[in-house]
This record gives structure tokens, C-alpha cells and sequence, in this order.
């Protein structure tokens, strides 16, 4: 088993003709389709040597008629489904970030000057799609990849089969398009309360940090500020009362740093899941917020492209970014 | 290569439809060859699964089917004594093509069902090879391969698959052309028949009764069919030589059990022959029919002592043979005693009145030849009547036909002239084959059919060896003449075909018979033989299996190579303005003025126009043309356009 894995990877890297990645877009050129019959054709060849048995047998004429007619149908049919494979154009289409844990969902388009059915698509490992695509039209097909690990995921070769029209014959071909999925850490599923550093921290920057207008209280955390604890609350509650911590709103968005040193732990992907999980609460709660990593800092800021920054950062933290 | 599973997902309705209709043509044209009962489990059987399909019911439990095929072996076994062979074997086949319908549920089950149906098409060649046999099989394979392709992808209409599946066979054609011509043919059978094939085939037998040939004269099954190669022989030439019966029991004439030899028992002569080709039909026994009498034998044949030419196995399929004929020969000048002896012997007591009739002429004969002559002209004055429904006989058939009923068919007429002649001391023997045969104005083939099935006599005469005598020419020369219709009198029920008013539905039959005829000479009759032959007229000069096969290979390829081709050329031709200007562009590109991939027409027209001055006249003008063409409204002026478009390219000289 193990050798006929490792022929057929062999047999793979030969069969693509080209180092992967391929310029886009691929064509499926008549040298790197692969035709052989199918588990049914070889029935189907079985039946027509029976049948031709029959007929010298019995001395048959039209049963040799029908037997080379039904031999020319099979030959017929390796064109067929040749056609129906040859000639395809791919290219690697968007393929949006996920987070580590989901399934990574590669776009690929297919363009096609003629009409094509039923086209398989699959990724080793990964789910296969179906497909047809009208003349002169381009199809978009997702194929999904289990994503495990942060970082960038790159597309792997692709396998497009089809077996029609009549399911005797089976064409392949491999591409292997650039493409590549960014997975960003998973989120921790317990993380610390959002790190509000100390109030002269925000003093850095004047205005909007939020410390104008009181707007309420909400639960202490570890990481709150001294300053905000609402101790006259607590003094007035007793000491089993569990501290509270005074919320202020200002004109502007509250502040605050998400720093890799403020974690504590040496599991470098557990700190960047906690940092993960922390961008995406303060990103839903619309504060300003800054990223710190070992040699990478990112400004506080707010909005979508300013999360995407940061997870990207996060994601490739400590690799090549190439 | 990812592991293809065969698609385990259960079948669409439509799929399911399709086929119950494989099911159907391919067991209708079965069911008149099967047992009834099973025609009547496999319709059962189809009707239930659409009524499980239209209400959509589940399919019966597995217990249940299994219990239903084992059913079904029993009974055909029951049935046919046996479970291998041709007849239990098709039975078998529509046992299962019907109750897998029952247990379809899944892609892979449809391709069981289609092979099935592959094979039952097959199966109906053991019937018939006939053109509308054929032609129902067309249709059946047509169905079958619309219901693969729709197991592949359902969603198309039923004409759209149709459609694509005749295609397909379409594009089958060449390669079954290629394949039928040139794949090396083998003679079966590779192995014994089962007993029962060929089972049921008329023609002539090796014994005649009162009555045996005037049966095979209701029937227009044909016999074989002739060619000659130089011009025919007249009407009173063509005796088809077949059966010789000598040994006689009073009632019933058989053959001579002599054994057959490699070797006619007399001499070709030099001159005088009639060249032709026989194709004979299948008839169960080894006769070879031949015009009297053959030069040589035929390759595998041999021949008797009384100059019958045989096969060396009974003839079950069609067969050909060429032959060389002289009919003017006569054989056997220096038969053995033995032989003569055995053609005077008659059972004792019998035909009484025969044997006082025949002493009288042999008294008052000087010579054998004067006692035929007497016995000729006795049948002659005995106003002897030819009709197809001679009055029964009883016990002394040659007296009773001779003196009382004085009406009878051929058979009633040689086995008196026999009689008559062994009780005179003369020896004689009866023949049997056939007698004219009716020429085809299509295609020049004389037909031979059951109802010219005939017995005339021989008669062996000193020095001048055995001579050929017609009693029934003695009293009906039209039957000779002219044929059965003509000879007998009106009112005798006459096959069909022998009815002579009906001109235009005779054209028809002169008509389809050339088309049969040619089919089963070029189609069924295709064989090793006859594709050396071929083979050889084509210029192979050493048709063997080698040469066949190498050249199979090299028109299989160039067929392959031709049809790829035709399949992968772009099907989409490009605008023809689109083409034009892209001439235009190609042409400027000699001067360095190709258009770039991302320059419009009227930005490459400007540039043109600017670089070359003296043409920035024409080149606008041509620019226009293209825009309007290529993105201004569909007119009716559009073809106009293009003309002038390709005439003004064609005269732009950059």
C-alpha cells in the first residue's frame, strides 16, 4: 500500500508535466489527460469478449455486427470523455481567509469553449465537487480543505475526473494552480478579559480613549485598571462583593493594546489564539485597539481592514511571510 | 488517481423509466421464442416495477428475489431438462433481465440491466438474422445506450439522449465497419452446439412417402439461390439434384446406406459446363444441391455412389459453393452388379397390377430402351392428373395411383414410374431435390424455393448408363415448362407466392428477395471464406490473421486519429469580422504595427492612421466597417457588410 502511494505520487508529479505551482491559467493540453476504462468498462469490454465468443460460436453474422458496434461505442466513448476534459481552462479563483479549525474554501474557475458534464473535482484529502459548465461560459466550483494549522495554506494539486457520457471510460488530469488560503489562529475558546493597560497608557494619544463620561459598570477583571475600580461601590457593598469596574465612554471608541508580552504561558499558539479571540471581542465591540507581537506592533485602530491586518499578522506570525 | 466509487446514489425516476423501456424492446421481440410462462413472469415483473416506480413504492425485500431467482432456475430447468445451452441460456438471460429490474436501486444495477439488454439483443440473432430482426435490434441497442448515457446524467429529455446515443453509434459505424471486414474470422462452432440449436429448419428429407414433398409444396421458404456465371440453363435443365432412394419397402423410399467418397464416381468431361454458386439455406441435413450432374465436388464435400454430393456436416448455417455442371452427362456406364441388383429389387406381392403390366411389356420388348418407351407411353395414355391434393391411398400405392385415383403430385408419379420399371426387369431409382427455380429480375439470382421440391426417376439403360426420366414431364409438362402454378389445376390451394395476378405485389417480392438475398450474401454470409475473397479483390495478397489484424490496427488508428480530430477542432469558427481584422492586424505587424492586446479598434485604427498617412483614409474606413459589424446592431445588411469588409482588407496594402 505504501509503495503503490508513493508510485503514485510519483506518477503525479510526472503526470503535471510542470513544477507546481502553474502559471494561470491552466490548460488541460492533450498530453496531461489521462484516459483509461472505468471498473464498468471493464465489464462492459468482459460482456462484448462473451458476446463475440457467442457469435463465432454460433456462426452469428449480425452478432458480430453488434458486437464491433458496441466495441466501436466503447472507442467511441474514450472520445467522448477525452473531449469533455481536454481543452479545460483553470485558474485559481478568491479563496477567503478562515480561522484554523475550519474548512478552508478554494474557488476554482473553469473556462470552457464547449459544453462539459459532469466534471469531478478533488483535493487530496479534501471533498470533490461536481460540476458542468455551458459553452463559452466559466464555472466556479469551492472545494473545501480541513485547514488544521494557522499560517498559509497552500492549494494543493488539484484532480479533475470525468467519466461521461457513458461511465466506461474515466479521463483525468492534475493542475496544480497557485493558491494559497490564509488561516488565521483559532480563536481561544477561554481567554482572559480584553488587557485594559494602565490609564497613562492611553494618555499617549489625547482624546476619544475614553475616560470622559462615565457610562456605567460592569464586572472587574484582573486586567482592569486600578483607577476605574469603582471602590466607593465596593465599600458600600461589603467586602464579599465582587469589585466593579466604572466604564467610561468618550467622543471616540475606547483604546486599548493587545500585547503578547501582557500573556503569560510559553505555548506560542495558545498566546496567539488568546491575542486572536481578544482582536475579534474588541473588533465586535467597536474599541480601538493596537496589536503588539515580538518585532510587529500594529497602531490602534478600528474597522474591518485593520482586523484583517492584525489576524494576518497573527496568522503568519513567526513564519516566512513570503 | 482518487478511488472512483461507482455511484452509489439511488436512481432517479427517469433513469428508472429508462430502463423498464431497455426491458421492453428487448424482451418483445424474445417472447415468441420463450416458454410462455416466462414471457408472462417478465412482463409481471416489468409492470410491477412501474407500478412501484408511479406510486413510488419501495422496492420487494432481497429474501423475496432471491426466492424469485431461484424460482425461476428451477422452472427453467424443469422446462429444458438442462440449465446450459442456447434455449435454457436465454431464458435464464430474461429470467434475470426482468427480475433485476426489481432490484435496480443504484447506478452500478442500471449497468447490469443495460449489459443484459446487450445480451438479449444478441440473443435474438439465434432467431433470426433477417433484415427486420436486425432492424428491431437496432432499435433495442439505440435504447440501451440512451439509458447508459442516462445513467450518467438523467436530467436530458428522452429525444436529447436518444438523440446523442445515435450519435454515438453513428460514430460507432466506422469502427464496426472496419471491425466486420477485416477482424479475422473464425469458422465456428468453437465447441460442440448444444443440441438444440438449429432446431426446427424444413427441406427436403432422405425418405419419401405418399405426400411428403407435396407438404414442403405449401411452402415458400426458400431453398437456395443461384448465380451463374455465364447464361442460364433452360427451365428442363434445372434438376437440383438431392436425395438418391433406391431401397423401397413397399410403401416408403429410402437412401442407400453406401458410404460417401472423396471422390465423384465418374470423370469430369472436358467441355459443356455450366458454371454458378449455390447459397444454400440451412436445412438440417447434409445435402448439397446440385444441377445434374456436377463436374467435382465442392472443398469439404464428398459424394456418394449415386452421384449426390454431400457435406461433411449436416448444413446448419447458410452455406455457399460453386459447382460446375454438365447436363448433358450421363454416369455410371459400368455400374456394379450390386448396384443394379439393388435397383430391381421390390418387395414380394406388392403393386400385383403393376408387375402383370410390366411382364407384358417386357415380353414384347426387344431391349431395356424398348421397354421405357412402352412405359412412357403407357403413363401418357393413362391420363394421369398433377395435383397438389392427390385422393389418399391405401396399401399398393403405385396401383392405386396408376389404375384407380389416377391423380397424384410428383412423388406419386416417380414412385409408380419406379415401380413399373424394377417389375420389367429395368433398374431405376427415384430422386428427389428440386426442380426450376424462378430467376430474379433484380438481381439475376435464380430462387429456389420448398414448393419446386420434386422427385423424378433414373433409369439405368446399357451402354448408355443412368438417364434421367420425368414422369410427371410426361403428363404435366407444364410443370417442367413453366412451374407448380401453371401444372396444376385451378382451384389447387397455391402458396402465396405462386400467384401469378398479383404483378405488383410480385415486383415487391422480386424486389425485397434482391434485398435479402444481398444481405444474407454480403452480411450473413460473410465468412472466413468469403473474406479471403473479398480481402484478395482488394488487393491483400496474403489475407491471413496476421495481415488482418495489422491492417485492422493501421484504419482503426487513422479512424481514431480522423474522428479525434473532428471532435477536438474548435467547433466555435470565429466571427468573420473578428477574423478580418485580425488579418488586418497580422499584416500591419510586418511593419511593426500589430495591435496590442489591450487596444481597442478605434485607439488602433487612430494609431494606424497617424503612423501611416497615406492609408488613414481606408484604415478609418475599415475601422468603422468593424465596429459596426462587431458591435452595432444585428441587420439584415450584416452579410453585405462582411463582403465588403473582407474586399477592403483583402486590398489594404499597408
Amino acid at each position: 500500500m505504501r509503495l503503490t502511494a508513493a508510485l503514485h505520487e510519483r506518477f503525479v508529479i510526472w503526470a503535471l508535466r510542470v513544477r507546481p505551482p502553474e502559471p494561470a491559467p491552466i490548460v488541460l493540453s492533450q498530453r496531461r489527460v489521462y484516459v483509461l476504462p472505468t471498473r464498468a468498462g471493464l465489464g462492459y469490454a468482459a460482456a462484448l469478449v462473451v458476446m463475440l465468443i457467442g457469435a463465432i460460436n454460433y456462426n452469428l453474422s449480425l452478432g458480430h455486427v453488434l458486437t464491433f458496434l458496441l466495441a466501436g461505442l466503447g472507442v467511441v466513448a474514450i472520445l467522448h470523455t477525452f473531449r469533455n476534459l481536454v481543452r479545460l481552462k483553470v485558474s485559481p479563483g478568491r479563496t477567503p481567509a478562515v480561522f484554523a479549525g475550519e474548512q478552508a474554501v478554494f474557488h476554482i474557475v473553469l473556462q470552457s469553449d464547449s459544453d462539459r458534464h459532469a466534471l469531478r473535482l478533488w483535493l487530496p484529502g479534501g471533498e470533490h465537487a461536481v460540476v458542468d459548465i455551458a459553452a463559452g461560459e466559466a464555472a466556479d466550483v469551492c472545494l473545501r480543505l480541513p485547514a488544521a494549522r494557522r499560517g498559509w495554506l497552500a492549494l494543493p494539486r488539484i484532480g479533475l475526473e470525468t467519466t461521461y457520457p457513458l461511465g466506461l471510460i474515466r479521463a483525468w488530469a492534475y493542475a496544480a494552480p497557485e493558491g494559497r488560503c490564509l488561516v488565521y489562529p483559532r480563536p481561544a475558546a477561554k481567554a482572559p478579559p480584553l488587557p485594559w493597560t494602565a490609564g497613562d497608557a492611553g494618555s499617549e494619544r489625547s482624546g476619544g480613549m475614553g475616560r470622559d463620561d462615565f457610562a456605567g459598570l460592569r464586572g472587574h477583571q484582573l486586567a482592569d485598571p486600578p483607577r476605574h475600580v469603582a471602590w466607593k461601590t465596593a465599600a458600600r457593598q461589603g467586602e464579599d462583593a465582587p469589585l466593579q469596574t466604572k466604564q467610561f465612554a468618550g467622543a471616540a471608541t475606547t483604546r486599548l493594546w493587545l500585547d503578547w508580552e501582557a500573556l503569560p504561558g510559553a505555548d506560542i499558539e495558545a498566546r496567539l489564539s488568546v491575542l486572536t479571540r481578544w482582536a475579534l471581542d474588541a473588533h465586535a465591540a467597536g474599541f480601538d485597539w493596537g496589536l503588539r507581537l515580538p518585532g510587529k506592533s500594529i497602531d490602534p485602530a478600528s474597522g474591518p481592514a485593520h482586523l484583517q491586518a492584525a489576524l494576518t499578522a497573527l496568522a503568519l506570525h513567526g513564519q516566512n511571510q513570503a | 488517481m482518487a478511488k472512483t466509487k461507482l455511484k452509489q446514489s439511488p436512481l432517479a425516476t427517469a433513469q428508472i423509466w429508462w430502463l423498464l423501456a431497455t426491458g421492453v424492446i428487448v424482451l418483445v421481440p424474445l417472447a415468441p421464442h420463450a416458454p410462455p410462462w416466462l414471457t408472462a413472469v417478465a412482463a409481471l415483473a416489468l409492470l410491477w416495477r412501474g407500478a412501484l416506480a408511479w406510486w413510488r413504492q419501495p422496492l420487494p425485500a432481497r429474501w423475496l428475489l432471491i426466492l424469485l431467482v431461484f424460482a425461476g432456475c428451477g422452472a427453467v430447468t424443469v422446462q429444458f431438462r438442462t440449465l446450459f445451452g442456447q434455449n435454457p441460456g436465454v431464458a435464464l438471460l430474461i429470467l434475470f433481465m426482468a427480475l433485476k429490474q426489481l432490484e435496480a436501486r443504484a447506478a452500478r444495477d442500471g449497468l447490469a440491466i443495460v449489459l443484459l439488454a446487450y445480451f438479449l439483443a444478441l440473443a435474438q440473432f439465434f432467431y433470426s438474422q433477417a433484415i427486420p430482426a436486425a432492424i428491431a435490434t437496432a432499435a433495442a441497442v439505440l435504447v440501451a445506450t440512451a439509458t447508459l448515457l442516462s445513467l450518467a446524467d438523467h436530467r436530458p429529455s428522452p429525444p436529447a439522449l436518444l438523440r446523442q446515443a445515435g450519435t454515438m453509434l453513428l460514430q460507432a459505424l466506422p469502427f464496426m465497419l472496419l471491425l466486420f471486414v477485416l477482424f479475422p474470422r473464425v469458422q465456428g462452432p468453437l465447441w460442440g452446439l448444444p443440441k438444440d440449436a438449429n432446431s426446427g429448419l424444413t427441406g427436403m428429407s432422405d425418405s419419401m412417402a405418399p405426400g411428403a414433398i407435396s407438404q414442403l409444396s405449401q411452402s415458400d421458404a426458400i431453398a437456395f439461390r443461384v448465380r451463374f456465371s455465364g447464361p442460364e440453363p433452360t427451365r428442363q435443365q434445372l434438376y437440383w439434384r438431392g436425395p438418391v432412394l433406391s431401397e423401397f419397402d413397399g410403401r416408403v423410399w429410402r437412401a442407400s446406406r453406401e458410404l460417401p467418397r472423396q471422390q465423384l464416381p465418374y470423370a469430369e468431361p472436358a467441355t459443356g459446363g455450366i458454371d454458378y454458386e449455390v447459397t444454400l439455406e440451412a436445412h438440417g441435413k447434409p445435402w448439397l444441391f446440385a444441377l445434374e450432374l456436377p463436374g467435382q465436388l465442392p472443398a469439404e464435400a464428398l459424394a456418394t455412389p449415386d452421384f449426390q454430393v454431400l457435406a461433411k456436416a449436416p448444413v446448419i448455417s447458410r452455406q455457399r459453393y460453386a459447382l460446375h455442371s454438365y447436363p448433358a452427362l450421363h454416369a455410371g456406364l459400368d455400374e456394379p452388379t450390386a448396384v443394379r441388383q439393388q435397383a430391381l429389387s421390390l418387395p414380394e406381392g406388392s403393386n400385383r397390377r403393376i408387375r402383370a403390366l410390366a411382364a407384358s411389356w417386357r415380353a414384347a420388348a426387344t431391349s431395356d430402351e424398348d421397354v421405357l418407351r412402352q412405359a412412357e407411353a403407357f403413363f401418357l395414355r393413362q391420363h394421369l392428373l398433377y395435383t397438389l391434393s392427390p385422393p389418399l391411398l391405401g396399401e399398393q400405392t403405385a396401383d392405386e395411383f396408376l389404375f384407380d385415383t389416377r391423380q397424384g403430385f410428383c412423388e406419386h408419379f416417380a414412385n409408380a414410374f419406379v415401380v413399373a420399371m424394377r417389375a420389367a426387369g429395368v433398374p431405376a431409382r427415384v430422386v428427389t431435390g428440386y426442380q426450376g427455380g424462378e430467376i430474379n429480375p433484380v438481381d439475376g439470382y435464380l430462387t429456389v424455393r420448398q414448393y419446386d421440391a420434386h422427385a423424378w426417376t433414373e433409369v439405368w439403360l446399357p451402354d448408355r448408363g443412368w438417364l434421367r426420366i420425368d414422369p410427371t414431364a410426361i403428363s404435366a409438362p407444364t410443370r417442367i415448362d413453366f412451374n407448380l402454378a401453371a401444372a396444376v389445376p385451378a382451384g389447387d390451394p397455391l402458396p402465396l407466392l405462386m400467384r401469378v395476378d398479383l404483378a405488383w405485389l410480385n415486383d415487391m417480392r422480386f424486389r425485397w428477395d434482391a434485398v435479402t438475398n444481398t444481405w444474407n450474401q454480403w452480411v450473413l454470409g460473410y465468412n472466413p471464406e468469403r473474406q479471403r475473397d473479398l480481402l484478395r479483390r482488394l488487393g491483400m495478397p496474403q489475407p491471413d490473421w496476421r495481415a488482418m489484424t495489422a491492417v485492422l490496427a493501421v484504419l482503426c488508428g487513422i479512424a481514431l486519429l480522423t474522428l479525434t480530430a473532428w471532435t477536438l477542432r474548435n467547433r466555435r469558427r470565429p466571427d468573420p469580422a473578428v477574423a478580418q481584422w485580425q488579418e488586418l492586424s497580422r499584416r500591419l505587424g510586418r511593419r511593426g504595427l500589430a495591435r496590442r492586446p489591450t487596444e481597442g479598434p478605434f485607439d488602433y485604427g487612430e494609431r494606424i492612421a497617424a503612423a501611416l498617412p497615406d492609408i488613414a483614409t481606408e484604415m478609418r474606413a475599415i475601422t468603422t466597417l468593424f465596429c459596426q459589424l462587431r458591435y452595432g446592431k444585428e441587420g439584415e445588411n450584416r452579410s453585405r457588410l462582411i463582403v465588403e469588409l473582407r474586399r477592403r482588407v483583402a486590398s489594404f496594402r499597408p
